[in-house]
């Protein structure tokens, strides 16, 4: 469904359903340079078993307008903004990769309004390689190739895709070229640029979940264990063998594990 | 600077979509020869039928072994997905009709195979699509055809039978300037030769009874999406309604909202082989997935072979002419230079200097060639075009296609080149003699 947020039309994947007020609500915050479909499975599940979905494509990504917003705080905030204008007045969020930090700082600064986040691939600090960063700043290709040839793990790179038919590799290559201009790289300095991480899970008042990939390059679990520790309330659950595709690489697995926590 | 990680074609050609069997160790893809799959439960059951999971329900829709292949397929084109067919006419059918309905319009080549020819031309008016064909050549002649209900262009990488080398980065640029797809027939490329979607093509399907199974022994077909067209934007917004409108078959699932890049492929499956019905059977995926994996090696041979056979014919005094793009008076040459570097594949025809007897003398002749309609075998193949793959076109039709009376279609083999010329050259003394 399209939504008018701060004046800009916003898209939001609901699993084609209509929102429903009685019923609790489910964010879904895509990561760098995608879109809602990287929740296809997850996001179509809850929205046909009593949430309301809101897969959003964030400012400046898919079918949304406007610039890509620049840091992760502006994310966090246009999530609110979301649920105001949707008039849903708590959420649980789901984020992953950059979405997960902009879920993290989100039930920091609106502890009212967000009931439960889960963090899928997280990372704080979320460093990112100088050589991805520039290639990114050029709008090259290469920047879409090393994003790919990291998130997927190895094995999945050869394929075994659970959806039939689906060549992973080639849809997470596609899904990136999709991108506008200078969006990655906006995308990529706000993750990098994100430096309250620490102190904003230290404040969470709602439960954590976080999921993580044992084989994720992009954000690997050293880098989680800082959060980890920081969070007040949280639980993990550690897919084996998964990379930072995780939602690709094990749909059911993320789903499960959504499902055990939301 | 850091090298992005990915595969080569020769790897993927082995691996892509393929894994160890993780229940019983098989290095090979098992064949999965069952209909349906087990539910773990209803909740599950439901999920799969409502794609909130995904996995295998019933064969016809899915198999394991068919996904395979399909992955690997999508994997060698550089595509996002690809769907296993019962054939090439099946992938070709499933293509048009995921993406038109009554009042649609098709531009096509029309250097065609027969097949094809006869399904756009003869059958589909009967249900209200129609088709313009034009000569591939000609660009003003497809844009020329356009009409306000034009949703497709189609083409065959390698016009059957006279190898025309279709021009699809203009092609391609010509069909999204009016907001529709180019729809590529591989067939006589494969991906090891050319892969259509780095040259702008939007769709791709094969007859993988041909060089990617390569040994004659199957009937499949392959239909691949490059997950590249924006169904819902600029020029072609408003066109393709299966994909960006509420499908009610399918719990008003709009397709292109469900997945960005892979739209296409879901409205193919979830509507085209459900209700068509027209899948590849999981013993047929097996056979073309062993093909697949020496197809690198089995391409390059085919290739050298044809060019040692070109070579011979062309220099033959009882032959007139012969339509190989990689010879200079081809119509091609240039073209064929950038688009198919590593070789024009292993189909062409020539055409005999004389009577029809003598080419009928000529094909009876043969000894190690095989008279019969198929190409892309390991073993050599013959064939006489007017009077088989395009018999049901009018003369007029068969003179716009390249083809005479007097054209022979050969499909050239892996056996040692020099038996193969020898074979074409006695063949040629007995037609002499006629």
């Amino acid at each position: 469904m399209l939504i008018d947020v701060n004046g800009s039309q916003s898209y939001a994947y609901t699993g084609t359903r209509a929102l429903d007020k009685t019923l609790p609500a489910v964010v879904f915050v895509h990561g760098a340079a995608n879109d809602h479909s990287v929740w296809a499975l997850q996001s179509r599940y809850f929205a046909h078993h009593g949430c309301n979905v809101l897969a959003v494509d964030l400012p400046g990504h898919g079918r949304s307008q406007g610039e890509a917003l620049a840091s992760v705080e502006a994310i966090a905030d246009w999530i609110a903004r979301l649920l105001d204008a949707v008039g849903m007045a708590r959420a649980a969020v789901v984020g992953h990769s950059l979405g997960s930090l902009a879920t993290l700082a989100c039930a920091t600064r609106y502890p009212e309004r967000v009931v439960k986040i889960a963090l899928l691939g997280p990372a704080v600090p979320m460093l990112v390689s100088d050589d991805l960063i520039a290639a990114a700043r050029a709008d090259d290709h290469i920047a879409f190739e090393l994003i790919t040839g990291w998130s997927i793990s190895a094995g999945k790179q050869l394929g075994g895709n659970t959806v039939p038919g689906m060549w992973m590799t080639g849809n997470a290559l596609r899904l990136m070229e999709r991108t506008r201009p200078g969006v990655l790289h906006t995308d990529l300095v706000a993750c990098q640029s994100y430096a309250t991480g620490l102190a904003d899970a230290a404040a969470v008042q709602c439960p954590a979940l976080v999921i993580m990939g044992s084989r994720d390059l992009m954000t690997p679990v050293k880098g989680a264990q800082s959060l980890l520790a920081a969070l007040p309330d949280q639980r993990t659950v550690t897919l084996q063998g998964t990379g930072h595709a995780m939602m690709a690489e094990q749909p059911d697995a993320v789903l499960d594990a959504l499902r055990a926590f939301l | 600077m850091s090298k992005p990680k990915s595969h080569g074609f020769d790897t993927l050609s082995l691996h892509a979509g393929a894994a160890p069997d993780p229940t019983t160790g098989a290095r090979a893809t098992p064949i999965y020869q069952s209909a349906s799959f087990i539910f773990p439960d209803s909740d599950h059951a439901a999920a799969l039928f409502n794609m909130e999971r995904a996995g295998h329900v019933y064969s016809r829709i899915s198999n394991p072994t068919v996904a395979v292949l399909e992955e690997r397929i999508a994997a060698l084109e550089g595509g996002v997905g690809a769907i296993g067919t019962a054939s090439g006419q099946a992938a070709l059918h499933l293509a048009i009709v995921t993406l038109l309905g009554a009042g649609s319009h098709i531009v096509a080549s029309r250097s065609l195979y027969g097949g094809s020819h006869n399904l756009l031309d003869y059958t589909l008016p009967r249900f209200g699509i129609e088709t313009t064909f034009v000569d591939p050549r000609d660009m003003d002649a497809w844009r020329n055809a356009v009409r306000p209900t034009t949703r497709l262009f189609f083409g065959e990488t390698l016009g059957n039978p006279g190898l025309d080398v279709l021009d699809i980065p203009r092609v391609a640029q010509a069909a999204h300037e009016q907001g529709v797809p180019l729809l590529v027939d591989s067939t006589f490329t494969t991906p090891w030769l050319m892969r259509p979607f780095d040259h702008g093509a939007d769709l791709v399907f094969h007859s993988a009874t041909k060089f990617l199974s390569g040994h004659g022994v199957v009937i499949g077909g392959v239909l691949v999406d490059s997950g590249r067209f924006d169904w819902d934007g600029g020029a072609a917004r408003g066109r393709f309604p299966t994909l960006t409108e509420p499908y009610r078959g399918f719990h008003d699932m709009v397709f292109s909202e469900e997945s960005t890049t892979a739209g296409f492929l879901l409205r193919a499956r979830r509507e085209g082989i459900r209700d068509f019905g027209a899948c590849m059977s999981p013993f047929t995926a097996f056979q073309i997935l062993q093909g697949i994996e020496t197809l690198p090696l089995r391409m390059a041979r085919h290739v050298e072979n044809t060019r040692a056979v070109v070579a011979f014919l062309a220099a033959h005094p009882l032959v007139l002419d012969v339509g190989y793009p990689e010879l200079p008076g081809h119509p091609d040459h240039a073209l064929a230079k950038i688009l198919l570097p590593r070789g024009c594949g292993a189909v062409f025809s020539f055409n005999l200097r004389g009577t029809r007897a003598q080419g009928r003398k000529f094909i009876e002749a043969l000894n190690l060639f095989s008279h019969l309609a198929n190409v892309g075998d390991a073993k050599s193949l013959v064939i006489h075009p007017a009077s088989t793959t395009h018999f049901r076109m009018t003369p007029a039709d068969l003179a716009k296609a390249g083809i005479t009376e007097g054209t022979i279609r050969l499909s050239i083999g892996l056996e040692d080149p020099v038996d193969l010329i020898e074979d074409l050259s006695r063949a040629l003394h007995a037609a002499g003699k006629t």
